[in-house]
């Protein structure tokens, strides 16, 4: 049990974390919080490590050296299923499949908010009518509104977004921002990579620069 | 747990579904090797029913490794092992889901089609319920076992030859007993024995295996 006397502990901290690949630093070392109701926009230039960081902290790949706790507590795989959503480059789409099947497994391997249907996330994204379509008939843009409808039915309190407005229109880059902050204001956490061509979403938000590491 | 396992189920099942005409194809693949091995015997009954039990087996073996790269591939090129390791659910529980489907939509379609096959190889009818048991324990074996190589290699982008290299020292004492104990049974001897080590294979590999392949695949992934 945490001390009640303690301030809440934020949703996301990381000390110190670093990695390296076949003995070459990607990055690090670096350090930051999220807290909930805010969002930590990571940027960087290609190869910077923006993608890596969100690997090592949703726990894809495991750093070098460092210390990552979520909600105060260290970042067990059971405590990381729990608390992390991750929306990485790859869609995770079977491209036989209908868009409904598609969200419907990845919500079935996550699990989903109660009283939340497929339906209204897919209309959420701006993708009702497509329900039977399949995802390999869908534009790059129309996937990745699917990967938001997953995103938005995942009950993890911590977002990690890799690059969320690639391939989405000026619609789509609006769309992500109100999903932001729609999840912060229910008192979630955001972490958002971007190699700032795109305006931050209009919330509290923190910055982290990621460089390459000499 | 059991909502994700039947989710994943759910999913490979409809696949399959989308992609029947692919999904035939190792039976397809079996029934050929079979009927090569009866044109190529020749027209002696007694002969066919001795070559009866390797044959099949053979046949069976091969289509089975002829599917294994598909396994965990796909799965890897779009993403979706990425989300299997951030689940909730243990990765080995979905390894051995997946392995499961696998094995009744690819393996069983091939034990129940037996009859027609063994009939085919002029198999006498007294020996199809061993042959068919046989089956039964030794196909999910090779699949479990079978997992864990196709895991090995998923990182790769064409893995081949490789696989099947991996796989076939493997898939060896699983042939050895499940054509063995048919081929005993039909010399008149016990087969119980045989059939007793490849249900001791399947219950230690449906335990191990998807630990193993679970592992290779967090490998592969880094």
């Amino acid at each position: 049990m945490p001390d009640p006397d303690s301030p809440v502990p934020s949703l996301l901290s990381a000390q110190a974390l670093r990695f390296t690949r076949n003995g070459v630093p990607v990055f690090g070392p670096v350090g930051f919080e999220v807290a909930a109701g805010e969002a930590l926009l990571v940027q960087g230039d290609n190869g910077a490590g923006k993608t890596t960081l969100l690997k090592v902290l949703a726990g894809l790949l495991r750093a070098d050296s460092g210390d990552i706790r979520l909600q105060g507590r260290g970042a067990a795989p059971a405590l990381r299923a729990r608390v992390i959503a991750y929306l990485g480059h790859l869609p995770a789409q079977k491209a036989d499949l209908g868009a409904l099947e598609n969200l419907r497994f990845l919500c079935g391997l996550h699990g989903s908010r109660p009283g939340m249907s497929l339906e209204d996330a897919m209309a959420t994204v701006g993708l009702a009518g497509y329900e039977d379509a399949l995802a390999r008939q869908m534009s790059a843009g129309q996937r990745k509104r699917l990967s938001l409808a997953r995103l938005w039915l995942s009950p993890a309190p911590l977002w990690l977004l890799d690059e969320p407005y690639a391939n989405l229109d000026l619609e789509g880059i609006d769309l992500v921002n109100r999903m932001v902050q729609a999840h912060l204001r229910d008192g979630g956490g955001a972490m958002v990579t971007t190699h700032g061509a795109y305006s931050a979403p209009p919330v509290r938000t923190r910055l982290l620069h990621l460089e390459r590491p000499s | 747990m059991w909502s994700a396992a039947r989710a994943l189920a759910v999913r490979d099942v409809q696949l399959v579904w989308r992609r029947r005409g692919d999904a035939l194809q190792p039976a397809l693949f079996a029934l050929l090797v079979l009927v090569l091995f009866a044109l190529a015997l020749g027209n002696d009954p007694a002969m066919l029913a001795r070559a009866a039990p390797g044959a099949l087996w053979v046949a069976v073996l091969l289509s089975g490794l002829l599917t294994l790269d598909t396994l965990f591939r796909g799965d890897a090129e779009d993403g979706s092992l990425e989300q299997w390791l951030l689940a909730p659910v243990p990765l080995a529980w979905l390894v051995l889901v997946r392995v499961a489907t696998h094995w009744a939509t690819t393996a069983l379609p091939l034990v129940l089609a037996m009859p027609l096959l063994a009939e085919l190889m002029a198999l006498p009818h007294e020996h199809w319920p061993v042959l068919f048991a046989a089956l039964l324990l030794g196909t999910p074996l090779l699949a479990l076992l079978g997992a864990v190589v196709a895991a090995l290699t998923v990182g790769m982008r064409r893995s081949g030859i490789l696989v099947a290299l991996l796989a076939l020292p493997l898939y060896v004492p699983v042939l050895v007993f499940g054509a063995g104990s048919v081929t005993a049974a039909a010399q008149g001897f016990d087969p119980v024995g045989g059939l007793l080590l490849l249900a001791a294979g399947l219950v230690a590999a449906l335990v191990l295996a998807p630990l193993a392949a679970a592992a290779a695949i967090r490998i592969a992934l880094a």
